[in-house]
């Protein structure tokens, strides 16, 4: 069954992913990828996602999701003031500092 | 075949013994393993780095507490921390370049409990970058070798800690086990590595791969001594939501009960195809001894097994690539500092600071999270995840445990599935399923296949360590794999 890709119907065979949707992907999770690693992304992943289309060899229209599997659900505790982390250690490791606050580069150009 | 004897050989349970008798000083055990690191790791690469003014520390005051009788549990017992487990002040990477020269503000719990039980801070291990792989070849600072044939991989993630503790360097070692990062490796190197329940031990300070997925464990000699070192480090803390206010006393209650009329379920799915014959002889051979010994072996089915690597490729990457935004080189680790902007800054410090490994599970689970793929990968993975969990579920009514091989391999040469993501993945596939059930799993040595050791993994229902600890015991004190000196270290010092 073919997936709605950025308003663009594709057939997922043979390659599931391509370097254009890769890019995107790489984008989205902020990740700088050279033109190698793409190409090779492209097909790994596109591997790796056919193997994991076995799941749809599953109905699980009436099976509920697990987020967790811990026993515990809406741990809450009291909202008191607590000894935190002083400024100094949260700052010890930033690579660029200024004024007791972490220096990034420009939000927009 | 040469036989352990120096007490980094021995196991907890004997140097506690040894220590409060005045036959060795915590001072002694401290230097007799920064000189089994010294002569020992460089061909294994167990560690990234020594902490050796800690150990000496840390060994004069165990020295001191267990003369004036209030030693605890672990006091004066050499332990190695994989590196994944924040420790105050010592470089911490998880294997990764983004990492290199961070030095973390507080100490993860587990490891400040091993440490309030007096276990000597020997130096933190190798593993996969970001805990991910299954053969500690992704880590961005070298490979580890395995001490029964350095051509060899030793399993991973947590492959350094499996190393130090089968090659005798620590006498136990603290990892972590996300689809099987503990118990694998303990099979490719032939110590204890025990994955306790979901929520048993806190998360705190673990650099977070898959959080609903990461367990933090050990890797030991014996069994007994996992009981002992799982005591000291579970239990409820407040800093992880998801550990559990479970009692923790009791666990090795029922060592040395053995397993008579205990029903072990043999699960028809993990007898998987590719498995090596040697492999299933030796867990075959270990099956029959547990019947003699009185278990009753049940077949039982775990249905939904097939599709537990499909399953959890998908949720641990989703949960990573979520976990791993923090690496954007601002407030820690590398960074790229004449970057324009800062989405570019962001993109290059990742760019240059993860590994391939680490960067394939990021798009794949940034891809099964992003619109339009959530239902068709996300939820779907969910969805089969219930159905693996009902799997443990319906089992556990029938049976006491579930006895398996932990590897379908033994340890294959380095190299051998580096280009080929998918089939290291699959190495996985008798570990992951319990991960993903939040159930305690245990390997513990089972014989050897071409002079390599094989795993045999014990899982039990959730908060039932103790039995999972039963069965291991009884079968350990059958045989005696565990005397074996690794072959890569006959006539080491």
């Amino acid at each position: 069954m073919p997936f709605l890709v950025h308003g663009l119907n594709y057939n997922p065979h043979p390659m599931k992913l391509t370097i254009d949707e890769v890019r995107h992907v790489a984008n989205l999770a902020r990740l700088g990828l050279s033109d190698d690693e793409l190409e090779a992304m492209a097909s790994q992943l596109s591997t790796i996602l056919e193997y994991i289309d076995k799941l749809e060899e599953i109905d699980t229209a009436a099976i509920p999701p697990t987020a967790q599997v811990g026993e515990l659900a809406d741990v809450m505790q009291e909202d008191e003031v607590g000894p935190s982390l002083p400024q100094e250690a949260a700052l010890a490791n930033a690579p660029a500092r200024e004024d007791g606050y972490f220096r990034v580069a420009a939000i927009q150009e | 075949m040469s036989v352990r004897s120096a007490h980094l050989d021995a196991s907890i349970a004997d140097l506690a013994t040894r220590l409060a008798g005045g036959e060795v000083t915590a001072r002694q055990l401290a230097e007799e393993s920064l000189a089994r690191i010294d002569a020992r790791d460089k061909p294994l690469g167990a560690f990234l780095r020594t902490t050796p003014e800690q150990a000496l520390a840390a060994a004069d005051a165990a020295d001191a507490a267990i003369k004036a009788g209030i030693a605890g549990p672990l006091a004066g017992i050499p332990m190695a921390v994989k590196d994944v487990l924040v420790t105050e002040g010592v470089e911490t990477t998880a294997g990764s370049k983004i990492l290199a020269g961070f030095r973390p503000p507080y100490t993860a719990t587990t490891v400040r409990r091993a440490l309030g039980a007096g276990a000597l801070p020997m130096g933190k291990t190798n593993c996969d970058e970001f805990a991910m792989g299954s053969s500690t070849e992704n880590s961005a600072y070298g490979p580890v070798h395995n001490p029964w044939d350095l051509g060899r991989v030793p399993g991973g993630s947590s492959g350094g800690s499996a190393v130090a503790v089968a090659a005798g360097e620590t006498t136990f070692a603290l990892g972590s086990d996300t689809g099987g990062s503990i118990r694998q490796p303990a099979a490719l190197t032939g110590c204890v590595g025990l994955k306790p329940t979901y929520g048993r031990t806190s998360r705190y300070g673990l650099i977070a791969f898959a959080s609903s997925l990461d367990h933090v464990g050990t890797f030991t000699r014996t069994v007994a001594d996992a009981a002992t070192v799982l005591a000291a480090i579970a239990g409820h803390d407040a800093m992880d939501s998801t550990s559990a206010e479970r009692p923790v006393e009791g666990m090795a209650a029922g060592l040395a009960e053995g397993i008579r009329g205990l029903r072990l379920g043999v699960p028809k799915e993990y007898f998987v195809e590719g498995m090596e014959p040697g492999v299933e002889a030796a867990v075959k051979t270990a099956l029959d001894q547990l019947e003699k010994e009185g278990a009753e072996l049940i077949d039982i089915s775990l249905p939904h097994t097939d599709y537990g690597v499909a399953t959890y490729y998908i949720i641990a990457p989703a949960e990573a690539s979520s976990n791993l935004a923090r690496m954007d080189g601002v407030r820690f680790g590398h960074s790229a500092p004449d970057a324009r902007t800062v989405t570019e800054q962001y993109a290059r410090a990742r760019a240059e600071g993860f590994g391939a490994e680490v960067k394939r599970r990021i798009m794949i689970g940034t891809y099964a999270l992003s619109s339009g793929y959530y239902d068709a990968y996300y939820v779907k993975a969910q969805k089969v995840r219930t159905l693996i969990k009902q799997d443990f579920d319906a089992a556990f009514e029938k049976v006491d445990a579930i006895v398996s091989a932990t590897s379908p391999t033994v340890a294959f040469p380095l190299g051998a599935k580096t280009q080929d993501p998918l089939a290291m993945y699959l190495n996985d596939v008798l570990t992951i399923p319990a991960d993903l059930a939040g159930v305690p799993g245990i390997s513990v040595p089972c014989g050897f296949s071409e002079d390599l050791p094989v795993g045999l993994q014990v899982i039990g229902p959730s908060w039932r360590e103790d039995i999972v600890f039963r069965v291991a015991a009884a079968y350990e004190s059958l045989n005696d794999w565990g005397s074996r000196v690794p072959t890569a270290l006959a006539g080491a010092v």
